[in-house]
């Protein structure tokens, strides 16, 4: 499997990045701590593992975001990230939900 | 594929394009957890709509396509996911290219400017390996009929039946000039399907001269795992 069939968007870390803002995070623009360039997250390239994901800056390739699920925590490192900044979009929050099938 | 309705009385409502996280936990505490598209349109519908690809070895899918009956309740996270949305209250025209069962969450856009009476210019140009795996067919054949600004253009990639009006071969640059709104027209643009899918029309996008920033890509990966 090459890196790029692997490749999915930042979108696909909605989930639990949920689980640390309160906020939509996908929507969030991350400054490249190597670069400089600044992005969507959503747009950011994400690679998963069983356990993992690591967003990298679709410039240079540098990993802006890594999450790791260690037992039941789940740990968000940001040190490739120089900035995150909120834009104006509305925020939706998730929920849970037991919903019925009909 | 099974499309799965699901009762809202709960639900608080979503975007068109988001997702659902569902996960399950085995007897022995194995978990296993996938994201879905949500198929039904935006807002707050009596019902909530996904549309499950059955994987090989996707222990998820084979849940909700085998197992799931009426009346059971699962437990899911959403909605989930704010880049991969369309606002329909931005008039800019709507180019929606879809690989396979990357159509689910567009599916959730048209059939939102569908109900909402919606008269944004949209164009589908939806590839799949044969007619009998054009999920939604029936549905898209009738929003077409509408002729209220919305054009369909499916593309078969391994052979078509006879008489087959749509398009033959995989979606390439010709295909997008063709079928797509121009550059100049300034749409909004949404792809999904398969990672290799999506990073071939991205590029091909580009270079028709599409800004970057107005093609939101939702990859699903090589395996089809996700949806």
């Amino acid at each position: 499997m090459t890196d790029e069939v692997a490749r999915l968007d930042g979108n696909a870390a909605a989930g639990p990045l949920g689980r640390f803002f309160a906020f939509e995070a996908t929507n969030l623009r991350v400054t490249c701590a190597s670069c400089g360039a600044e992005t969507v997250l959503g747009r950011l390239h994400l690679y998963r593992g069983s356990r993992a994901m690591i967003l990298r800056c679709i410039r240079c390739g540098e990993v802006n975001l890594r999450l790791l699920e260690v037992g039941p925590s789940l740990r968000l490192d940001l040190r490739g990230a120089a900035l995150l900044a909120l834009g104006p979009e509305p925020a939706t929050a998730a929920g849970a939900f037991a919903l019925e099938a009909v | 594929m099974r499309s799965i309705t699901f009762q809202a009385t709960a639900w608080g409502g979503h975007m068109a394009g988001q997702h659902v996280d569902i996960r399950l936990t085995a007897d022995n505490g194995y978990q296993a957890q996938r994201s879905y598209s949500i198929a039904s349109p935006a807002g707050r519908g009596p019902h909530v709509e996904l549309t499950v690809e059955r994987v090989s070895s996707g222990e998820v899918s084979e849940f909700l396509t085998e197992e799931l009956r009426a009346g059971d309740t699962i437990e899911l996270r959403g909605p989930i996911g704010g880049y991969f949305t369309w606002n329909p209250s931005i008039s800019s025209p709507l180019m929606l290219i879809a690989g396979g069962s990357g159509v689910v969450p567009l599916m959730s856009m048209l059939r939102t400017r569908n109900q909402a009476d919606n008269k944004v210019p949209a164009k589908l140009l939806y590839s799949s390996r044969s007619a009998d795996d054009i999920i939604y067919r029936d549905e898209l054949d009738r929003m077409a009929a509408n002729r209220d600004g919305f054009d369909l253009v499916h593309t078969l990639t391994r052979g078509a039946p006879t008489g087959w009006k749509g398009q033959t071969r995989r979606v390439d640059r010709d295909m997008l000039a063709q079928c797509g709104f121009q550059a100049t027209e300034e749409p909004q643009i949404f792809v999904c399907g398969p990672t290799s899918f999506v990073e071939t029309v991205a590029d091909q996008l580009v270079s028709l001269g599409h800004g970057e920033s107005a093609i939101k890509t939702e990859r699903f990966g090589p395996t089809g795992d996700k949806r």
